[in-house]
């Protein structure tokens, strides 16, 4: 499997990063190599092999239903320069 | 008169007790070895004022004998974990002027054990990295440098502004994380001590996310004494993380004059990787031999999955990353990046791609594609399944040993450059990272330098929440060794 320049535009999208049209190709170059060294991984039979869900088996414990934090809108807001009226703010997303 | 950052922890909280000094003292002269540090660019943001007044009230609580067990003991905080207004970077851009208005709870731990705070460690940015030299906040300076020339080092990674510090004397330990190596490869890098404890000992929260099924916090020190006496302090059961783990937390300074008689030391053949310097092959067996001249037994086990350890993790963690990173996105914290008439997707793009260093793009893109319709069955579903074969090697390991003894890492430091391309770099994991994989505890202690003067470090790795038998076997070693060697560059 090989990464062309269109794949590289098309992951860029989906992980939300601006990735300008020169840079593709050489990044294509980058995480070809990167795939390339993980498709060794066809070499190891897990068949019927289960896929680790956790590194440690414990029981998930379950905890009351019950509100245990919060009440406090101004420190949730404190590290956005663009809070207004308590609420964060974004472009405009509906016209 | 012996210079208080001279001492170890257990050397500090000593003097502490008898009233040698106070921890104002103690505080006074670290600030003053913070300063002295710069050169090594190992802080993001000193807290001199802080350590200041955590030690006037660590001195108060000296006085009331109410002394924790890290009561006055100052120490660098990886910059990774949240500490309640004092800038939180994970040394990203994209973090720009965070001031977490809640505390880590390890850092709340060690608070609470009467532990000071010096200031923030650089590190690789969102811990991506083996060098310390990925960070926004530029290069961490290794302070240990070849006999004879003074080409600057790498400091190992991610927690490379812990383990300079550390080895500079700047701090009396620091906290690090570790997601593939990232506190046993740059303590191998710097002469110093570094513990990974078992997935679940220390609770994750509000330590800045990088692959959460894999990311354990633990401590670098001086020596495995007071990585002992820090991992007590730093672990224990957190209901805020969902994959911490309610087991008791031992005493395991206690534990180490328990000498290894007895013990099974497994060798896993798998370790012994092609292009290894023959002086790191030495080490090792140097260290067999110091561990079964103390009344160990050696064992040869194998570990056949060790290859497929990498190639997995480079699946996983980046999965993982662009999942936890989706978070940055200029809405609520750091960095926004917007231009007039923009969209919402505009600014999610813009920011991102301004926020994020290249390594980090790299892995967040790697993830997203692995994760992306179609391959995931091929990629994360796979990467999963052989991480089941690399724990099952573990535990058909532990039927025969009751711990691993391998190299560290398969070179000592080496200068930016050297190791340029991202999958060379990715190699210098190769012994730490199946102990994340399987979430086991595995520790680095010094053992000897090399041709040109570095530091060497040797692993042990052993079974889950059995972190006392790594940390005596570790003492066993360290008192065998006997490594004094100080780097060129002292702040402290």
């Amino acid at each position: 499997m090989s990464l062309d320049k269109n794949t590289v535009a098309k992951i860029a999208k989906l992980a939300r990063i601006r990735v300008p049209e020169e840079e593709l190709e050489p990044l294509a170059g980058e995480l070809n190599t990167i795939i390339g060294f993980v498709e060794q991984l066809g070499e190891v039979d897990t068949d019927g092999v289960e896929p680790m869900t956790s590194a440690i088996e414990h029981e998930m414990f379950q905890r009351d239903d019950v509100v245990s934090d919060g009440g406090y809108p101004d420190r949730v807001l404190a590290n956005s320069e663009h809070a207004n009226m308590g609420f964060f703010t974004v472009p405009k997303v509906v016209e | 008169m012996t210079k208080l950052t001279g001492l170890t922890i257990a050397q500090a909280r000593e003097g502490l007790k008898n009233k040698e000094f106070s921890a104002v003292e103690l505080a006074t002269e670290y600030n003053a070895a913070v300063e002295a540090a710069r050169p090594l660019n190992a802080f993001i943001t000193e807290t001199p004022e802080k350590a200041l007044e955590m030690a006037k009230a660590s001195d108060d609580r000296i006085a009331k004998g109410e002394a924790g067990i890290m009561e006055g003991i100052p120490l660098g905080i990886k910059d990774l974990f949240c500490t309640e207004d004092v800038l939180t970077t994970a040394a990203s851009h994209i973090l720009d002027g965070f001031k977490p208005q809640y505390e880590s709870t390890v850092t709340t731990n060690l608070w609470k054990s009467g532990a000071t705070m010096l200031g923030k460690l650089n590190l690789d940015q969102f811990a991506m990295g083996s060098a310390n030299i990925t960070s926004f906040y530029g290069d961490v300076i290794n302070p240990w440098k070849r006999e004879g020339d003074n080409t600057d080092l790498v400091p190992g990674g991610s927690s490379g502004g812990s383990s300079a510090a550390v080895a500079a004397h700047a701090v009396a330990a620091a906290t690090g994380t570790d997601t593939g190596g990232s506190i046993r490869q740059p303590a191998a890098l710097t002469g110093t001590v570094g513990i990974k404890p078992t997935y679940g000992r220390c609770s994750r929260w509000g330590i800045v996310a990088f692959a959460s099924s894999l990311d354990q916090a633990g401590p670098m020190t001086r020596d495995v004494r007071d990585a002992s006496i820090m991992l007590e302090a730093m672990a224990g059961y957190d209901p805020k993380d969902a994959t911490s783990v309610n087991v008791p937390v031992p005493n395991y300074e206690a534990s180490l004059e328990n000498g290894v008689k007895g013990l099974r030391i497994g060798i896993p053949k798998e370790y012994r990787v092609d292009g290894m310097p023959a002086e790191i092959e030495k080490l090792w067996q140097q260290g067999i031999e110091w561990l079964k001249a103390a009344g160990a037994e050696i064992v040869d086990v194998s570990l056949p999955h060790t290859k497929y350890a990498l190639p997995a993790y480079y699946i996983v963690a980046p999965a993982e990353a662009s999942s936890n990173l989706s978070r940055y996105d200029g809405v609520r914290y750091g960095l926004r990046v917007c231009d007039e008439g923009d969209s919402l997707d505009d600014m999610y793009e813009k920011t991102r791609a301004a926020g994020f260093g290249d390594e980090v793009k790299r892995r967040v893109m790697i993830g997203a594609y692995v994760l992306s319709a179609g391959y995931y069955d091929a990629y994360y579903l796979k990467a999963q399944k052989v991480r089941t074969r690399i724990a099952e090697d573990f535990n058909n390991a532990w039927k025969s040993c009751d711990v691993l003894l391998t190299p560290s890492t398969p070179s000592a430091a080496f200068a930016k450059g050297e190791n340029s391309d991202p999958l060379s770099m990715y190699l210098n994991d190769v012994f730490t990272v199946t102990a994340n994989l399987a979430g086991l505890p595995g520790i680095s202690v010094p053992a000897g330098l090399d041709s040109n003067g570095l530091p060497l470090g040797l692993q042990l790795v052993g079974k889950p929440f059995d972190e006392e038998t790594v940390l005596r076997t570790a003492f066993a070693l360290e008192q065998a060794a006997g490594f004094e060697a100080k780097p060129q560059f002292m702040a402290g």
